[in-house]
């Protein structure tokens, strides 16, 4: 389980970068990302484009493989676990059992306790997340929106885990049986928060991020690391955009580097509203 | 006794988990982003993480060339996994414009033991610890050469996994992933720092 467990704090503090080929790639590893996520359609063409969303095709995958060095995820479907048998076949570093492809099954998540391949999973609030990690997730990280290049729903949601995990190390030790079941979470899970005050796996932010500051703003929120999808490549310049977002993720608290490095990137992706997006985030369960 | 302050360089990486199992052994902390963070500290943990993205931001952020001139000076240092990678004279496997800072002579291969499906972890024995150390690899780099000076503390099916060499100490796996603090222990008693 340490194995397991172990690649994600070596991934905190860090960026991960979406790639769909491999010059993308080298331009994420070249800006200092600490691993890639190789998929064929950014968030944001997943949304335009519609229609059913796929585990990657291997060849696509191998051939992001074969040109870093650094780790490379990918993405299984919800529940779609022989996707994720594929992956670890394939020898990917993480499978990310995200709601940004089409489910595959409404009502279970993969066993990922059945893998020596670790998982990621999105969550919105805290009662997904300890699902997720009694699933055998080893990183949650929130959902926010992907693909709209906007952070609101990163925020909400990161913002709905950390608060919720502050209230529980307040509770006492009749207020955690209710609070299992608020969560509808596994108790001895619940009790671990408030013995800690934190999740047993790292959290770290997804969905939204477009800007250095959004970065920077996930980490002070609480973030350990960010994920970062169609921010990038979907931006006017790519890779000074990366380069920046890489700086603000470390010096997340230092407003003077914040301002350097968020100066001359160019347009962002145009970001879109909320009021009529499909809600990635609604799916799983 | 004293006011020193062990640094963990923070740019990227498992930084929490070494801060977390320094202060089990009674050290004071200090998180190092920039030059005037490494100006505080006695001592410094280099952490695992990714090797690449802590070389560039080594350089951007400035530290290179400071912490070099430290390492000169003396300043006792602990790498572990990509912290090893960054402090060895010769980096096999890495991207071109890597850069190491030499501290110590050895050469490591980038993920010498393979990707995260290959990561393992093992029961090592560890000159001066009693019992026996668990050690978990991640991706790990592997040593493939040793200078003379190089005093290896551990192997692991006989390559070196821990190794010191005047003020540097190195490791291949992550102490800082177990409850066990024995390693950081041992780096801090060496030098002095408790």
């Amino acid at each position: 389980m340490q194995v397991k467990r172990g690649l994600a704090e070596m991934l905190k503090g860090g960026v991960i970068m979406d790639v769909v080929n491999p010059e993308q790639a080298k331009i994420a590893e070249d800006a200092g990302a600490c691993a890639v996520m190789a998929l064929e359609r950014v968030p944001a063409d997943i949304r335009r484009d519609g229609g059913v969303s796929r585990m990657s095709d291997p060849e696509m995958i191998e051939g992001i493989k074969a040109v870093t060095t650094i780790p490379v995820m990918a993405k299984a479907r919800i529940g779609h676990f022989v996707e994720a048998q594929i992956l670890q076949a394939l020898g990917v570093d993480y499978v990310d059992e995200s709601e940004v492809l089409t489910p595959a099954d409404e009502a279970h998540h993969i066993d990922k306790y059945a893998f020596t391949v670790p998982f990621v999973c999105g969550a919105t609030n805290l009662g997904e997340a300890l699902r997720r990690i009694s699933e055998g997730a080893c990183m949650i990280r929130s959902k926010g929106e992907a693909g709209t290049g906007n952070i609101v729903e990163a925020v909400r949601h990161l913002r709905s885990i950390l608060g919720d995990i502050r209230k529980i190390t307040q509770a006492d030790s009749a207020e955690l049986f209710q609070w299992a079941k608020v969560l509808q979470a596994p108790l001895p899970l619940v009790q671990e928060i408030a013995e800690t005050g934190k999740l047993q796996v790292p959290l770290f932010c997804a969905g939204g991020i477009a800007t250095p500051a959004d970065a920077a703003l996930a980490m002070q929120l609480g973030a350990e690391a960010v994920f970062v999808g169609s921010g990038i490549f979907k931006s006017n310049d790519p890779a000074p955009r990366a380069r920046a977002i890489v700086e603000a993720t470390t010096h997340f608290r230092d407003a003077d580097i914040l301002a350097k490095v968020s100066r001359g990137l160019g347009a962002p992706m145009t970001g879109i509203g909320m009021d009529d997006t499909t809600k990635f985030a609604e799916r799983g369960w | 006794m004293s006011a020193s302050i062990v640094g963990v360089l923070a740019l990227q990486g498992a930084f929490v988990a070494h801060e977390r199992a320094l202060r089990s052994v009674g050290a004071s902390t200090l998180q190092v982003r920039i030059s005037a963070d490494l100006d505080k500290v006695q001592a410094l943990v280099m952490p695992g993480g990714e090797s690449t993205t802590m070389s560039k931001l080594l350089v951007s952020s400035g530290l290179f060339d400071v912490l070099a001139d430290r390492l000169h000076d003396g300043l006792p240092v602990f790498g572990t996994c990509a912290g090893m990678i960054l402090l060895a004279t010769e980096v096999l496997d890495g991207r071109e414009d890597q850069r190491s800072l030499g501290a110590i002579d050895v050469s490591v291969r980038r993920n010498g033991y393979g990707r995260q499906v290959d990561s393992f972890e093992t029961d090592i024995p560890v000159t001066g610890l009693s019992n026996p150390f668990h050690a978990v690899f991640i991706r790990a780099p592997k040593v493939e050469r040793l200078g003379a000076g190089v005093e290896v503390l551990a192997e692991c099916e006989g390559v070196p996994v821990l190794a010191r060499e005047g003020s540097v100490t190195v490791a291949s796996f992550h102490p800082e992933l177990t409850p066990d603090a024995r390693l950081h222990e041992q780096f801090l008693r060496h030098h002095h720092i408790i």
